[in-house]
């Protein structure tokens, strides 16, 4: 293991991400990791990585780092513009970063969080299994900060296998996203749902990697006690008193007190993980 | 039981009581159904965090339905003994709530075997059921915005250690110096669903 790359800027958050760590609910620990997990497979995938490696989730852009020595890199998700030295490189290709040379994310065009793979991982101490920061508990690597010198493991056996992958095409002004009724739709009102799958909803800036905060009609509930605390789900639409649902992410709490009127369904939540503040949510059901 | 979706990502289970939660959960935990990522103990619930790639949603629902549920009163737990100096700052407040004296308070929280329910507020943190119902209180009406790390509290029929400072709206009664989280303690977490519970008052 070595040195592999320095950070020289972060933008407003640059954390280091892989898969999370699951089957830890019952001490307390979330799952964490990529906030977008297909964008990280897909990264890992372009330099050979296995899946889960550890990567660098970008959100919003503005990182910069220096190659400690050479590198095999791919950059996915939000497409903004990459740069190596001073030659422009493309989102979703395997790129070569030599020796000394600065390696620059700016800011994407759309969508909100992207992915910074190197061939060999991102190689930090795992905490419980997992090199995910997870803002919530305070798990993990804390979010990069200049000056903090990233190891990269040993290459792995593979060569990537092919140069490029196609991309995504993220939506500027709205998103939709399909979801599933429960599993607490009975403790609102029958127009709450019909409200949620016909009317539109704004992301608001208070969002995070653990929800994104939706403002827009109100869900009104029929049932008024107080839900025991209950084991929540990534994707979960959780109604706080404001009326207003927050989207669970990936560093959302291990349980809730508040119903859950609904769940994005998996595919949905990584593009979830790409709406920018302001942008119009639209639900349809699954 | 009920069985309550959550799109592809899980599937809760809400049972009648917590003896029905932990003995499901132990059920499941030693033959989990293909899929299964992550098992959440709570209350009254159960929720299966399922890997939408791995698994199929009715076959867990049938998984779960066939089960049988582990007899876990007859498992003999590991049993925990915590030193807790008893000096928190709400104990006045939950003698006066209780109609117990400040002493009374201490007496039934040493007095009792606390089984840790389930976990879930942050890494560490246990919520302990089966102590005296005299000890019942509501949580604080404004909560703190800092509780320090091992402060024992209690709110509804629940008594819990405070793992590392954090905000806390619960009653504080105590003190523990015993570690209740190490990241790199295998186990990290000291209170686990199903270890058993009972505090000394410190000298």
């Amino acid at each position: 293991m070595s040195h592999g790359l320095e950070v020289l800027a972060t933008g407003p958050l640059s954390t280091v991400q892989d898969l999370g760590r699951p089957g830890l609910a019952g001490i307390g620990v979330g799952m964490s990791g990529a906030a977008d997990r297909s964008s990280l497979r897909l990264a890992n995938r372009l330099v050979a990585n296995v899946e889960g490696a550890a990567a660098v989730e970008v959100t919003f852009g503005g990182f910069a780092a220096v190659a400690r020595r050479d590198l095999t890199v791919a950059v996915t998700g939000a497409p903004c513009p990459v740069t190596v030295g001073r030659r422009a490189a493309a989102l979703n290709t395997v790129l070569r970063v030599p020796a000394g040379a600065e390696l620059r994310l700016g800011l994407p065009e759309r969508g909100l969080r992207s992915y910074l793979a190197v061939r060999g991982g991102i190689a930090v101490d795992p905490v419980l299994g997992s090199r995910s920061c997870d803002l919530l508990s305070g798990l993990g690597p804390p979010p990069l900060r200049p000056g903090t010198v990233l190891p990269v493991g040993p290459a792995p056996r593979q060569y990537p296998a092919t140069d490029f992958a196609p991309a995504v095409c993220l939506p500027v002004e709205e998103i939709e996203l399909a979801v599933v009724p429960g599993p607490r739709a009975d403790w609102f009102a029958e127009s709450a749902l019909a409200t949620l799958l016909s009317e539109p909803y704004e992301v608001a800036s208070q969002s995070n990697r653990i929800g994104i905060r939706l403002d827009g009609p109100a869900l009104a509930r029929v049932r008024d006690e107080e839900l025991p605390s209950e084991g929540m789900v990534v994707g979960a639409l959780q109604v706080p008193p404001s009326s207003r649902p927050t989207l669970f992410l990936a560093d959302h709490p291990v349980t809730g007190g508040y119903p859950v009127i609904a769940v994005v369904v998996a595919a949905d939540v990584d593009r979830a993980a790409q709406a920018r503040p302001g942008m119009r949510v639209r639900f349809r059901r699954a | 039981m009920r069985l309550l979706p959550c799109a592809d990502s899980g599937l809760l289970v809400e049972l009648d009581d917590l003896v029905a939660v932990r003995a499901l959960h132990a059920a499941l935990e030693a033959d989990p159904p293909a899929g299964v990522i992550d098992l959440v103990p709570a209350a009254r619930t159960l929720l299966l965090r399922l890997d939408p790639l791995r698994a199929d949603v009715s076959e867990v629902e049938r998984a779960v339905r066939a089960v049988r549920p582990v007899d876990v009163a007859r498992q003999q737990s590991e049993l925990v003994r915590l030193p807790v100096i008893y000096d928190g700052a709400d104990l006045a407040e939950v003698a006066e709530l209780t109609g117990l004296t400040e002493r009374e308070v201490v007496v039934e929280h040493i007095g009792a075997e606390w089984t840790v329910a389930f976990g879930g507020f942050a890494p560490g943190f246990g919520y302990l059921t089966g102590g005296s119902a005299l000890l019942e209180v509501p949580r604080r009406a404004e909560s703190r915005t800092r509780v320090p790390t091992g402060a024992v509290a209690l709110a509804g029929n629940f008594t819990g250690v405070y793992p590392r400072e954090s905000p806390g709206g619960w009653q504080l009664i105590g003190r523990t110096e015993a570690a209740m989280w190490q990241a790199d303690r295998d186990p990290p977490a000291l209170l686990r669903p199903g270890v058993r519970v009972v505090f000394e008052e410190a000298e």
